[in-house]
């Protein structure tokens, strides 16, 4: 098979200049840790601001007065009723009731060149993300993807404090919603979310902006780099879900713990129920008939648990299989998230993972593991 | 020469072989990032050169650590267990994670010297 060389995004050589380690992700070269190291950068950013390079992941303009009802015959979310400047979180689903990629959804102030529905989706489905809309909804709206932007995200508890110097106006923003913005002497859209449990932004800025914008936001002392190696275990420690890992087309919404992300309007008895792929499935499990459910688990031992590692019974019936796990380093013990039947996905109980021929006890566990501190 | 490397990135140091000294090279832990975890053998027990005698994790991931030489285990680094991350900050000092008694001194004559593994390195 010939190597397909690796795509850079526009901040490429700024990541080299803070000595990064590029890694091959989703077919980019992307920064997995800078000379700090993982540990010290996840914690910098729950203790002040981390500042990622999420380039990779697709932006996606929906353009058109129909863009809202047309995307909600692919996500079983509530679009029409989303309020302007409004942002939610949506999962694109499958025929069998499963999940082909999650994305977040917001729309922005009309006439702020946004389009009518502004998308985010995970790098390694951009494609068949595009391709998937422009099948199914392509001749209802426009699907229009952005290559021409990078997408920065600043996060923790300085974020706020830090981004409101280049810009007042977004202290204005709650978590969850997001707003233009003209930052460092770019116009960027500025959403107030994330993937790391904190509170922050994230940040569509023009590739020719991309750098300079870093730059400032890189100049204050409370700011520091972070990779995707923090960012996946800020993420995990907030039980957020990693596509492709902890959910896939073969997990319902349902069994994934994401039924809180359908609208009741978008449910059984909803104005606009079903019509959406998978619909019989999903409201199957909806009534109650979810076989499995995605369960947070922590480790009674200090041993890391990872991705593969089967879980057991006190029996040693096999019960499912980790998705996510490492040694969180704000908890300070073993996570993973893992999939059990519903009669073993049950607070406190135990269960053991099976790690180079031992059985380490795990319990399961609500999440988040460590606490959110988004500002709503 | 005391000190020898193997191409998983391990070092002994053979000043004592009735108890050489076993660590991972400065490349292993740059590699592995933050230790986070470590296993190490069981004290008396003995392994053949090449097999696993320990575990060592970092956030990321985690490497098996081989026997460089055939031998028993005499002693295995209690404050490596304790601070994991003393591997990423003297891993050729205070990093260390076992010694063994050797139990020939031609496999030890068979690995590489600090020459051939920096040129290993260069590989890589």
């Amino acid at each position: 098979m010939a190597e397909t060389p690796l795509l850079q995004t526009p901040l490429h050589d700024l990541h080299l200049r803070l000595g990064a380690r590029m890694v091959p992700f989703a077919g980019y070269a992307m920064p997995v840790q800078y000379p700090t190291g993982l540990i010290a950068e996840h914690k910098h950013c729950r203790a002040a601001a981390a500042l990622f390079d999420v380039s990779h992941m697709g932006q996606v303009r929906l353009a058109g007065a129909d863009a809202a009802a047309a995307l909600e015959t692919l996500v079983p979310m509530d679009i029409v009723g989303l309020g302007e400047g409004r942002q939610r979180y949506a999962f694109f689903t499958s025929a069998n009731g499963g999940l082909l990629d999650d994305l977040m959804v917001v729309r922005p102030p009309a006439g702020a060149g946004f389009g009518d529905l502004f998308l985010v989706v995970n790098a390694g489905r951009k494609d068949a993300d595009l391709r998937h809309m422009q099948t199914h909804i392509g001749h209802r709206c426009a699907v229009l993807p952005m290559p021409e932007r990078a997408l920065l995200a600043l996060q923790g508890p300085q974020a706020a404090t830090v981004l409101s110097r280049l810009h007042a106006g977004v202290a204005q923003l709650v978590f969850m919603s997001g707003g233009v913005f003209e930052l460092a002497g770019a116009s960027c859209f500025v959403t107030r979310s994330g993937y790391t449990g904190e509170d922050g932004f994230e940040i569509s800025v023009p590739a020719d902006h991309a750098t300079a914008l870093a730059e400032a936001l890189l100049a204050h002392a409370e700011v520091s780099p972070a990779g995707l190696g923090a960012r996946d275990t800020l993420r995990l420690e907030a039980g957020l879900c990693l596509y492709g890992h902890d959910i896939g087309d073969t997990t319902s919404p349902v069994e994934a713990g994401l039924a809180w992300a359908m609208q009741k309007v978008r449910r059984p008895g909803g104005a606009r129920a079903g019509h959406y792929p998978g619909a019989a499935v999903i409201e199957h499990h909806l009534a109650g008939a979810a076989p499995r459910k995605r369960v947070g688990l922590v480790g009674l031992e200090r041993v890391p648990v990872r991705e593969g590692a089967t879980i057991v019974d006190a029996h040693g019936r096999k019960l499912g299989t980790v998705t996510s796990g490492t040694l969180a380093p704000s908890v300070d013990r073993p996570i993973a998230m893992a999939y059990l039947p519903v009669d073993h996905a049950i607070p406190h109980h135990e269960v053991y993972a099976e790690v180079r021929g031992r059985r380490l006890p795990m319990r399961v566990t609500p999440m988040p593991f460590h606490p959110h501190r988004y500002h709503r | 020469m005391t000190t020898m490397y193997t191409p998983d990135h391990e070092w002994i140091n053979i000043e004592d072989h009735e108890a050489a000294v076993v660590g991972i090279t400065h490349h292993a832990q740059d590699a592995l990032g933050d230790v986070v975890f470590v296993e190490l053998p069981e004290v008396g027990r003995s392994y053949k050169q090449g097999e696993v005698a320990g575990v060592v994790e970092s956030v990321k991931a985690a490497a098996d650590i081989y026997m460089p030489v055939g031998g028993e285990i005499v002693e295995v680094n209690e404050a490596l267990r304790a601070d994991p991350s003393l591997a990423n900050s003297d891993p050729l000092g205070q990093g260390w994670f076992f010694t063994v008694r050797v139990a020939d001194m031609a496999e030890f004559d068979q690995l590489m010297d600090p020459p051939a593994y920096d040129a290993l390195l260069k590989t890589i």
